[in-house]
């Protein structure tokens, strides 16, 4: 033992305190544990993408991105998703101000832009798999409609969510707990906006130029 | 293909009705033809009423509801944990006497009694279940059990969280169970290689239990490994700083994080597996531009973390023994830390070991054999680390401490016949034989299990205020080392001479020496099992006899052994401050004194039915898809919805434990002690 840790535990030894003699509150992990969560989220995507990368070039004799992808009505969903982030950030605004009919508001709104994606997306899946072009036609559209599909799933999560939490906010009031909840969908929401940019450069972009 | 030949055929238009009720579910399902199968169902149905009409007959089952089933208490759901792993280890190790039995039978004119149809579902659900539904549980519930109160914590981050993760593992674990008596397992091998576990060769129900178990299982696992990363950053007692955690918290840590980081990466495989099953894509088939290789790159890239997902906090266990057993603080801590850290990220660089024989080329299988055999050099500081813990220390061997020096031996040798795994031109020759079979079973149990063991018997009196029986502990312990060895040198030995896994029959007589000798290996470790279930109830009859009130039998170093034993459900009275990692220790040396007066009123999480529910649900949904009862599943997965957003509707979550109440429980602790003083 060295001169200097007998010096610490004569010093400690005066009075070390071994407990805590009041309340202790550990800080709230559910932004972590989201945050946590969103990330291995993300990692489906990373799997997704990958199989895109690998089998996105096996058109096995069918169409190509090139033939199929309307860039148009993509970029028309493309603004309707980006556009909800801003009105959901406007929300997130109202509820730190503490305004409940605004919150509401702007809530409904990007719930609404939400619905309006997910429409064009069914609208363009349908018009696909009527023209004989389904995931079953070769393994570049089977990891397409898989990977966007896959995001088109959890924007429907974040509706069924988002309008879930206008009713609680509606019922409660911007509690502590409504509050938290806002905020993890808040990252929800902006996560699959980020997702979608990579879908959008990576998928729809980079397919029509090839 | 005969599949798409049918689909070809018009389906008549009328109604049928029990196709649309019970999907491909008839009466053919059941096993009703297979002797073994229906003894076996006989075993667990007379087995399960026997338990269940006991459970009646005490009236227990409110008991087991509120305490248990329903509980959020992270010791009580790391208990279950434990006991789930134990009743799937009897089904698992089952399927492995099966494998021996047949082998050493298997020969020549004989066929053994296994045909292959049969044989080759029991090796799947062998390692399926082993990995995913023994090994797991253990692992989580020693995490579970241990790590909150290591940290000085009163639970989990989220204690609901963590009773739903139990269940959706408990949900798996039943679906595989399921399909040993409705329809069959997969035939395919523990990772369901496509093409053969496609629809084209696998058309069964086998291959969809398989994911839908391991699915349910994954939600849970996924979910339990996100709420045990919030409870270590964000819980721990003011003081512990990262490197002031005991390093069982540690592996805790960055097991949780390979299985954040991993097991999405196995959800998302096996989802692309069933839509190439279910919606007929081409991921992974034969045609249209499907490729294989992506199912066996991307299930490895799961896979290699998974081995030290378990690996890792066995590794932490031997830690806490070690330096518990030998009386001393643990030898090089800071490298051990950083060994560990080391480890969680060489095992994402590994993956490519496991086929180095499929067409990756010179320069790529020497990348990953290099990065295979760097893993060893952590992995080998680690070892000397313990080595140095015990040299000069007063080493008790009591039966944990057995179990670490057998891991040490046993893991040693199982670590070398890996590194020459590692080399891709020995792995060429090796690749796929029983050397292959024998040397994973070397590093498994030689880590996980052997840690299962010392683990449940250093914490046991932790959890229960009572030690293990140490004579029964100790003939299991030899029972299953010496077992061990002679069930699997004969496959070292079998591999070398070039014999592939996964054969149900044999032609060359000269081979049958050494399956007779695993057999009878095998045989030691079922000894072995049955001395630790022996272990178990003997020592709930001297319970009285094995009694420890002090709440430290071990003399030990770390937090959960400042408190009582079986700890209050809030674990501490008062939140520990930490100034070492050996936290209690350093209590101990330093004259703490308990306190006894100034109790506060604690707040806690309520218990909630919740978990259980979601995962019941889960498995009929589970049901619905194998079975193809798409009724069942549609309606499953709305009422999933349902609960889970009226679950969300809850506010009366928590309450307070009044100060009395503390004062009470607290005060018989008190006078429990100045007795036995």
């Amino acid at each position: 033992m060295t001169a200097a840790t007998h010096i610490r535990l004569a010093a400690d030894r005066a009075g070390p305190e071994f407990y805590l003699s009041e309340d202790h509150h550990p800080e709230n992990g559910t932004l972590l544990g989201f945050w946590i969560y969103l990330m291995s989220d993300c990692l489906i995507f990373a799997v997704l993408f990958a199989t895109y990368g690998v089998l996105g070039h096996h058109y096995a004799g069918g169409p190509t991105g090139a033939e199929l992808f309307e860039l148009p009505m993509v970029a028309v969903n493309t603004a309707m998703l980006l556009f909800s982030s801003i009105t959901y950030g406007m929300a997130m605004i109202a509820t730190q101000e503490g305004r409940v009919k605004a919150t509401l508001g702007w809530l409904a709104v990007t719930g609404l832009f939400g619905c309006g994606f997910l429409g064009l997306e069914l609208t363009e899946f349908a018009h696909l798999i009527a023209e004989g072009n389904g995931p079953q036609r070769s393994a570049f559209l089977s990891s397409f409609f898989t990977l966007v599909g896959t995001h088109g799933l959890h924007v429907t999560c974040g509706v069924i969510w988002l309008v879930t939490l206008m009713v609680q906010v509606k019922r409660w009031g911007l509690t502590e707990t409504t509050r938290r909840r806002l905020m993890c969908l808040s990252l929800f929401w902006h996560f699959l906006d980020v997702i979608w940019i990579g879908v959008f450069s990576f998928v729809y972009l980079l397919g029509a130029m090839s | 293909m005969k599949m798409q030949e049918m689909q070809n055929i018009p389906e008549p238009h009328h109604f049928d009705l029990a196709k649309f009720v019970f999907g491909r579910l008839t009466w053919d399902a059941l096993p009703l033809h297979e002797p073994i199968l229906i003894g076996t169902f006989a075993m667990v149905a007379i087995g399960g009423l026997v338990v269940l009409g006991l459970i009646t007959r005490f009236k227990l089952w409110g008991y087991l509801w509120r305490e248990w089933f329903t509980s959020v208490d992270h010791k009580k759901i790391g208990i279950m944990y434990m006991v789930l792993g134990t009743v799937m280890l009897l089904r698992g190790f089952a399927d492995a006497l099966m494998m021996r039995a047949q082998q050493a039978l298997s020969f020549g004119a004989s066929h053994g009694y296994l045909p292959p149809h049969h044989y080759d579902q029991v090796f799947t659900a062998h390692g399926v279940i082993m990995i995913f539904f023994v090994a797991m549980p253990f692992v989580t519930g020693l995490m579970n059990f241990v790590v909150p109160m290591q940290i000085g914590a009163r639970d989990v981050a989220f204690p609901y969280l963590n009773n739903f993760s139990f269940w959706m593992t408990v949900g798996g674990a039943v679906t595989v169970m399921m399909s040993l008596f409705v329809g069959e397992f997969a035939r395919t091998g523990w990772l369901a290689y496509p093409p053969l576990s496609g629809i084209a060769y696998s058309p069964d129900v086998g291959v969809d239990y398989y994911i839908w178990s391991l699915q349910i299982a994954g939600v849970g696992t996924l979910l339990s490994g996100v709420n045990l990363i919030a409870t270590i950053v964000k819980m721990r007692a003011p003081g512990m700083s990262l490197m002031q955690m005991p390093v069982f918290t540690w592996t805790a840590l960055c097991t949780n994080v390979l299985i954040v980081a991993s097991f999405p990466v196995l959800t998302a495989v096996l989802a692309l597996l069933s839509l190439d099953r279910y919606a007929g894509t081409n991921f992974f088939t034969n045609e249209l531009g499907g490729d294989p290789m992506m199912y066996v790159n991307l299930i490895w890239i799961w896979g290699h973390p998974e081995v030290y997902i378990l690996a890792l906090p066995a590794f932490g266990v031997f830690s806490e023994v070690t330096s518990t057993f030998s009386g001393k603080r643990l030898f090089g801590y800071t490298s051990m830390v950083y060994a560990t850290v080391g480890i969680t990220v060489l095992s994402y660089l590994v993956w490519l070991h496991h086929f180095f024989t499929m067409g990756s080329g010179g320069d790529v299988n020497a990348f990953f054999g290099v990065t295979t055999m760097v893993i060893s050099i952590p992995t080998g500081a680690k070892i000397f680390n313990w080595l140095f813990t015990m040299y000069r220390g007063r080493v008790r061997f009591e039966v944990p401490m057995m179990w670490t020096v057998g891991f040490m031996i046993t893991f040693v040798i199982g670590g070398m016949t890996g590194v020459m795994l590692a080399v891709p031109p020995a792995d060429f020759v090796l690749h796929n034989s029983l050397f292959l079979i024998a040397h994973f079973h070397n590093v498994i149990i030689g880590s996980v299990v052997f840690a299962t063991f010392a683990g449940i018997n250093y914490w046991f009196p932790k959890a229960f205020g009572f030690r293990l029986h140490a004579g029964l502990g100790k003939a299991s312990f030899w029972l299953w080392l010496v077992g061990f060895w002679t069930a699997f040198t004969p496959l070292y030995v079998l591999g070398l001479m070039g014999v592939t896994r996964r054969m149900s029959h044999f032609d060359d007589p000269s081979l049958r020496i050494w399956f007779v000798i695993a057999a009878l290996g095998a045989l030691m470790i079922l000894g072995g099992i049955l001395c630790f279930l022996a272990q178990i109830a003997v020592s709930i009859m001297k319970r009285e006899e094995l009694r420890d009130v002090s709440g430290d039998p071990w003399d030990a170093r770390t937090l959960e052994w400042s408190t009582s034993s079986p700890p209050p459900e809030y674990n501490f009275a008062f939140t520990p401050v930490v100034h070492d990692h050996d936290a209690w220790w350093d209590m101990k040396q330093r004259g703490y004194q308990r306190p006894v007066a100034g109790f506060m009123p604690i707040h806690m999480p309520r218990n909630t039915g919740a978990g259980i529910i979601l995962a019941g649900i889960s498995v009929a949904v589970g049901v619905g898809m194998i079975w193809h009862i798409w009724w069942l599943a549609i309606i499953g997965m709305v009422a999933l919805l349902a609960v889970a957003i009226g679950h969300s509707f809850n506010r009366n979550r928590d309450f307070h434990i009044p100060v009395e109440d503390v004062a009470r429980v607290e005060g018989a602790r008190t006078e429990l002690l100045r007795k036995v003083a």
